[in-house]
């Protein structure tokens, strides 16, 4: 299909950008590597009056570092996260990630800054930047404001962002030595969204002293931290002693939802399956 | 809202176009430039179809419009073609019987060029996996992912001789 007609402009830089995005009001629309946006206005699902192209702008762009975090730009595409290799030493969760978004094409393309503001409930980026505790960076015309992700995702295809605001930069702490992270997503096939996907992140040692996030997606509206899931784990003397505890608590901290993929009793019996086979690599990375 | 005067540099040849924003470039290769070798199916993404190079990286045609694609370099089936550089993953193709109707593939073989390029030494399952985003209705794959496999271990083998 064929989109609506619209116009469209090129921001010359971050200041431009938002003065156009306050100009457009409510039919503005940004675009940066389009590879969700795009097919939604194939498919005549939006109708913006003005795209307003921010894929050039240099602000958004880059990978850096300092003592206390990672610093991606909003731009940064997806091929670029997953062959950095300052993200593969300090990010491995993101690159495991990575590998699920999409196909080669689409990666090349997309920016991990549209990824999070399009807030695909199937979408794995959400999920990672809870479960690494992202701060995001945000600016509009009042100014710059931080938001932390687990406050980011607000529902289906909603985040904190307001009309006139865009997503700058995604801030994400170093984790101390010996973090151990894991992904897994069951779909359909290579590159389909996700029927159900878990993120998770631990510090700690595989018994006592222990600090899980396990973050499900592809379950409900938006990517959920299973916290009464990781406090069956952290309470028990060994985390697998936890496991079946942890899996029954899914019940308090999933809501899943029926759609044509799989119906919400079977996206449950999926969580457990995704909770028990992480569990099991991550106490093996323990031993590796 | 009207039409925008951009400037696109496909297969090496600079072209001046007149087009609505809202066409992405797999029509406008297609309809302006007659380029008919890049194809159309999904017009959403799923199918790869109409995958091309962008600044030397694959992309969805259907997924990018030709007013984003202003300043960028820009490569189609007919370019890689004319250039010979997939001559060798054309001809495996055609040996293989790597395809029936041809609908996807000119994009089958941009997509296994860009992972050639990257990966020259890759297993079946990489393969696989990298093609993942095309969909072929005719061969079921395997020959496909057998002419890649065979042009992967014959470049390897003439970078050994030379």
């Amino acid at each position: 299909m064929k989109a609506y007609a619209f116009d469209y402009v090129r921001a010359t830089t971050l200041e431009d950008a938002l003065a156009l995005l306050e100009r457009a009001g409510d039919g503005g629309k940004l675009i940066a590597g389009g590879q969700s946006l795009v097919p939604a206005l194939n498919l005549r699902l939006l109708a913006p009056q003005l795209l307003i192209d921010i894929a050039h702008l240099a602000e958004l762009r880059g990978i850096s570092s300092d003592d206390t975090h990672i610093h991606l730009g909003a731009g940064t595409r997806h091929v670029e996260l997953a062959t950095s290799p300052l993200v593969g030493q300090t990010l491995p969760l993101l690159q495991m990630a990575i590998r699920h978004v999409a196909h080669a094409a689409i990666r090349n393309r997309g920016t991990l800054g549209g990824n999070l503001a399009h807030a695909d409930p199937a979408s794995e980026l959400p999920a990672c930047m809870i479960a690494l505790e992202a701060v995001m960076l945000v600016l509009g015309p009042k100014g710059e404001r931080q938001v932390p992700a687990g406050e980011f995702f607000k529902g289906l295809y909603e985040t904190a962002l307001e009309a006139d605001e865009i997503l700058v930069r995604i801030s994400i702490p170093r984790s101390p030595a010996g973090t151990r992270c894991h992904f897994n997503e069951l779909a359909r096939r290579a590159g389909d969204y996700a029927m159900a996907g878990l993120a998770m992140v631990m510090q700690g040692q595989d018994s006592g002293d222990v600090q899980i996030r396990p973050v499900f997606f592809g379950i409900g509206d938006r990517p959920v931290l299973a916290r009464h899931a990781a406090l069956c784990l952290q309470q028990a003397e060994n985390l697998i002693d936890g496991l079946e505890a942890a899996q029954q608590a899914l019940a308090l901290d999933l809501q899943p939802q029926d759609d044509l993929q799989a119906d919400s009793d079977t996206r449950m019996q999926l969580a457990k399956v995704l909770l028990k086979r992480g569990l099991a690599d991550l106490l093996a990375q323990g031993r590796g | 809202m009207g039409k925008h005067v951009i400037t696109l540099m496909v297969n090496g040849e600079s072209h001046r176009l007149e087009i609505e924003p809202r066409a992405h470039l797999a029509d406008v290769l297609r309809e302006e430039l007659a380029l008919t070798g890049t194809h159309i199916g999904c017009e959403h993404g799923v199918c790869g179809a109409c995958t091309i190079r962008v600044d030397g990286a694959i992309t969805r045609a259907c997924l990018l419009l030709a007013v984003q694609a202003e300043g960028a370099v820009i490569e189609t089936i007919e370019g890689l073609s004319d250039s010979g550089e997939i001559s060798d993953l054309q001809d495996a193709f055609r040996q293989r019987n790597a395809l029936q109707c041809g609908y996807c593939t000119p994009a089958m073989l941009i997509t296994a060029q860009e992972l050639l390029l990257h990966n020259p030494t890759p297993d079946r399952a990489t393969i696989r996996d990298h093609i993942s985003g095309n969909y072929c209705r005719c061969t079921g794959y395997q020959a496909i992912v057998d002419a890649v496999e065979t042009v992967a271990q014959a470049r390897q083998t003439a970078g050994e001789r030379s």
